[in-house]
Order: C-alpha cells, then structure tokens, then sequence
C-alpha cells in the first residue's frame, strides 16, 4: 500500500496506521468510543498483513497479552477508553517495570464512574502521573488532529521500541469520532525488530542465557536499582523526546495552554481575540510526559497572563503552575462530562480574566 | 560435632564422590534434567512443586524442545519458577498467566507454550482469564498445582479449600453457607469444547509421579500437533500451612482431598485422534 490521502474516521484511521506501521498484535476489548478499531483491524488487518488480532474477555485480559506478546518482542498495540484504561492499570505498571515495548491508546471519555460515551480529558493524571501503582512513567503523546493519530500510531511504536517503554495515545472520543482528511503513511513491513534476542521470550537459544521477564525483585537493594534504572531513562527521555506546537506565540502577551482536541478551538478562540486586538497565542504539548515545562517557563518574561483549557476539572493546568513557579497568572477554564467548549466561550473567558491584568 | 572433625568429614565424603569408578555414566541411575537449573529451591521441605518443577523440565528434555518452550510462573508459591527452570520465561501478574500465555502463543505459534499456576492464582482471581482461554482452545499447556491453600501469603482460605478445613481466615473451618464450596474448577473446564485433554494427577508416590510425567507429556505433544488447550491438574499438599509433617501431609492428601478431588483423566482425546 502506497502512501495515500482518504477521509477517515479517528478510530479507523488509527487502525488503519497501525497495519501500515508493520503491527504485529492487536489485543483488545470492546468500549465506547472506540470500538471502531478492533472493527476495522479485523476486517483487513489480517489479510493485509497477518497481523494477530484477539477480542480478549476484558480489558484486564487484553494488558496481559499484550504483556505477553510484547515480551515475545513483537510489535503490540491495545486500544480502550478510560474504564477499560482504568482496569489495565495493573498490567500497565508490570510493563513499565518489566520495560516491554507497546503502545496502548486510550479515546478518553467522561467520568468518573461508568461516565459517559462523549469526550474528554480527564485521563490526564492518570496518563501521566501514574495510574497504576509505584513509580512509573509512560511516554504520553496528545493528538489534536485525525492526522495526528495516525501519525503518532508509528512515532508511538518507534518509541516504544527506542526506550523499551510503554507508550500511551491520549486520545479522545471526538477524535476517534470525527472523520477528516489524512495522509496514510506507506505500508511498512512486518519485521523483527533488532535486538530483542537480548531480552524477548522467543526460545532460549545455546548460544545465550535465558530471558525472563518480571517486575518482581525481592531484595530492596535490587528493586531500587531498577527503579533508578527507570528514573534515568525517564530522565534520558525528558531529554530528548519532548515535543510540542506553538500557534500565533511570536508576539503574544497571552497564551493558551491545551493539549489534543480542545487546543484547535483555542486556537480559533486566539484568533477571535486577536481580532478584537487582543494579542493571545497557544501552546500545545504534544508529549504529555515528557513535559514541556522549560519550553513554558521561556515564555514568562513575554506573557502577561495564561489561561489554560481541558475538558476536566483541571489536571494539566497543575504542570503549567510547575512549569512557570508563579511567576505569571494561570488561569484556568474546564469543561467536563463530555461537554466541548467553544472558541466563543474560551474568548469570553480570556476577556473576563485578561482584560485589566496589569502588565 | 566439632567444627574440625566436620571437616574431615567432608573431606573424605568428596575424595569417595570424585573416584571415578562409581562416576562413570553406565552407573547413573538419576539425574538433573538438562532443563532443570542447578538451582536451591524456595519451597518448603516435603511440598509437591519441587517434583513438578522437576516432571516439567524432564519432559521438556526428552522431547528435545528446551529452544522452543516459553513458560508462564503465576503469582503464588510458585512465582519463582522461571529461576528453576532453563528456558525463557515470563512472570504473569496474578491470576492473569493464562491471558500472558495467550499472548505470547499467538505471536509465537512454532513454540512451545504452558503456564503453570496455583489454586488461588487459576480458580480465583484468574478464574475467567482461565475459562475464556480453555474456551478458545488456546494451543498451551496449563499446569494447575491445587494445595488447597494459599502458600505464599500464608495459609489463607483457597478456593479449593475443602469443607470444614481451618485457614488463617477460616479460623472456624470452611462453612459453605458463607464462604461457598469448594471449586472443581477442572470439572468445569472439562466440558468445554476447546479443551482437547483434560486430567488430575498427584505426584504422591512414585506410581503417580510416572503418572503426571506422562500427563504433561501428553500436554507438550498434543500442542504439537495443534491439538488445542491441555489442562493438567496436580493435586498436590502444604505441609507448612497445613501444619503437618510431609508424610502426614500425603497421607491427609490421599484421605482429603483425593476423595472430593478424584484422580484419573476427565476428558481424552478420541481413539482416532491420539
């Protein structure tokens, strides 16, 4: 398959990517907003490529396969939306500690509880500070395009592999929704990827020790060996692996702060403002964990206000309050249970906490 | 004994072992299997794993696939396995072995793939992780050790745990009115079409050792031949939590729990089949 432009669903255009990608599994469990994936993996996914796919009985099944399959050394992807994410947690953190490669996608929905089936950005904490038990970090990217979901479904495995780490998508149900133009990638082959002889269960050869994968570490000693190990990596992939988008931030004296989805309305919403004369910017991290507090804190001595928007109670609101050390107001508008804002309900709330902010 | 004349004990033991003469391979009459780790075990003195451990890594030897055979260690008594056994091997979070089974059969199809996992582990929290993959017919092999205990945690009620019997949270002895009744899980599994093989053995006596060696053999070789999922129970004892010496222990196991946990095959392949 050629590189190709198509109209396509979120859903399926991710899962679309991760056949180009050179997949090799697919684990998974049924859940709105995105069941459209496991749809459309099974019916061409196979025949296009011989890539594995499994309706596991739950979600917690789905993680460990994945934890299987991905310490067999294959390229392994699960996707789910925030209570099936919620109940992968366990699985997730085994991964981490064990550092298997994967990517896992979660098409956020609201919450808490049983929720509802409309978008949202709830999951961020638990994307990037944790969610499953002990010190732990995935590598966390945010799309806010259709284009962008395919595009990170490769980027995802590739890190994964880079950093022998899981990788979260952070999603959300209206992306995985709405249907927009995309650019597919061209049809990778499925190959083995180098090295994992090293580690992946794949048969104990003569030549080498056997590989075992496990998280469990008795001695103290040796389990805060690994957990430093991890750190230094995390550290490493603080280094090198944060990205993020600026819009109209050349000569802002506010910004925006969003990621995914709700940073395009924020980016309507800055040009609204800017017609009204006032000159207001968006930044958008597209790594969520790495953060890109540095990158924020650069633009303290230029901004005179932020105001951040998610559709949560505010979560990545607290990371900007880390990033900028008081240094600027941060403000901060939500929206939750699955409502969206609007660029015009964002640009009133830029008026209200913006005008007469002394400079 | 004083310290020096322990050593001179030792000493002369190693000069009788090193003559040559009763060294020599036509004498061997036992030895470690290839797939088994020179290893000191964890287990408690008189406790059934050591054997199975053992019954596993022999048959793996004498079907020539120690290269080709992934094993699955569960959380339990048993979540060490992997450093018993010389092969690749994946340590599952609890109850989940057969799911992380799974995955790895189904990227991994050419290999050789069981898990191995306790009472609580298979029958209680993995209960439906063990169902769905002896419904799919998944091609591995499961190795079920049921002492009717938790081990590891320290004797707490399993869900194998027999009528009456006193754990540490059955102070007063299993009432079913509470507690309900003990699982035959292998019962269950038995009746489901995926399942091609489906047996108890123990590993009590030599009678049974030899019977349980051919059981998980059967296992290795149906999975070759794409046969479909492979269930072996081992009932096995606790002397530590039971709170018995391991002669007493085997010898409550043959009265207890051979009774409600009859040994002999409970689903074999058709007579054209094997």
């Amino acid at each position: 398959m050629k590189k190709e432009l198509k109209l396509m669903k979120g859903n399926e255009a991710m899962a679309e990517a991760a056949i180009r990608a050179g997949a090799d599994a697919y684990f998974g469990y049924p859940i709105t907003p995105q069941s459209e994936v496991m749809e459309y993996l099974t019916n061409f996914a196979n025949q296009k490529t011989g890539m594995v796919i499994l309706q596991a009985e739950s979600e917690i099944a789905a993680i460990n396969m994945i934890y299987g399959a991905a310490g067999a050394g294959k390229k392994v992807m699960t996707s789910s939306s925030s209570p099936g994410i919620s109940l992968m947690q366990e699985g997730i953190s085994y991964i981490a500690c064990a550092e298997l490669p994967c990517l896992l996608v979660n098409v956020v929905r609201g919450g808490p509880g049983l929720g509802t089936i409309q978008p949202s950005q709830g999951d961020y904490f638990q994307s990037v500070k944790g969610g499953g038990h002990g010190d732990y970090k995935m590598i966390v990217l945010a799309p806010s395009t259709v284009q962008e979901m395919v595009d990170y479904v490769k980027l995802g495995f590739d890190l994964a592999f880079k950093w022998r780490n899981p990788v979260m998508m952070l999603t959300d149900g209206a992306l995985g929704q709405m249907m927009e133009k995309v650019e597919l990638f061209e049809q990778l082959p499925r190959e083995t990827v180098k090295g994992i002889e090293k580690w992946a269960t794949i048969g104990k050869t003569k030549d080498r020790e056997r590989n075992v994968i496990t998280s469990l570490h008795i001695q103290p000693d040796k389990m805060e060996e690994i957990n430093l190990h991890l750190q230094a990596k995390y550290k490493k992939i603080e280094e090198e692996e944060i990205r993020f988008e600026e819009f109209a931030m050349e000569d802002a004296e506010y910004m925006i702060t969003a990621f995914g989805l709700v940073a395009r309305i924020c980016q309507k919403a800055a040009m609204l403002a800017r017609e009204k004369g006032m000159k207001v910017g968006v930044f958008r991290p597209q790594t969520l964990f790495p953060f890109p507090y540095k990158q924020i804190d650069s633009y303290t001595n230029q901004v005179k206000g932020i105001l951040d928007v998610e559709m949560n109670a505010g979560q990545m609101v607290e990371d900007i309050r880390l990033a900028v050390k008081g240094k600027v107001f941060v403000e901060f508008h939500g929206r939750m249970g699955g409502v969206v804002p609007s660029p015009e309900e964002i640009l009133e709330k830029i008026e209200e906490k913006f005008v007469g902010v002394p400079a | 004994m004083n310290e020096k004349r322990m050593i001179e004990e030792e000493k002369h033991y190693e000069e009788v072992i090193a003559e040559e003469s009763i060294c020599i391979n036509d004498n061997l009459v036992y030895e470690k299997p290839d797939t088994l780790l020179d290893t000191p075990m964890h287990y408690c003195p008189g406790c059934g794993h050591g054997v199975a451990h053992r019954l596993i890594a022999e048959a793996i030897d004498e079907l020539g696939i120690q290269e080709d055979t992934i094993g699955v260690a569960p959380v339990g008594c048993s979540v060490f396995a992997y450093n018993y056994l010389n092969i690749d091997m994946t340590e599952a979070a609890h109850g989940r072995a057969s799911a992380v089974a799974t995955g790895i059969k189904r990227v991994l199809p050419e290999k050789y793939v069981f898990s191995y996992q306790g009472d609580g582990d298979l029958a209680a929290i993995g209960t439906g992780e063990t169902l769905h993959t002896c419904n799919r017919g998944e091609n591995i092999l499961i190795v079920f050790i049921n002492n009717g205990i938790y081990g590891m945690t320290g004797g707490q009620m399993a869900p194998t745990t027999l009528k009456g019997i006193k754990t540490t949270t059955t102070p007063f002895g299993r009432d079913v009115k509470v507690m309900g009744n003990p699982l035959k899980i292998t019962e269950l599994i038995a009746q489901l079409p995926g399942v091609y093989y489906c047996t108890r053995v123990a590993v009590n006596n030599p009678k049974n050792v030899r019977r349980a060696k051919k059981a998980i053999l059967n296992g290795f070789q149906y999975q070759k031949r794409e046969k479909g999922l492979s269930f072996v129970e081992v009932v096995s004892n606790c002397p530590s939590n039971w709170k018995m010496t391991p002669v007493e222990s085997n010898k409550w196991m043959e009265e207890h729990m051979f009774t409600f946990y009859p040994l002999g095959d409970l689903k074999v392949p058709e007579k054209e089949d094997q």
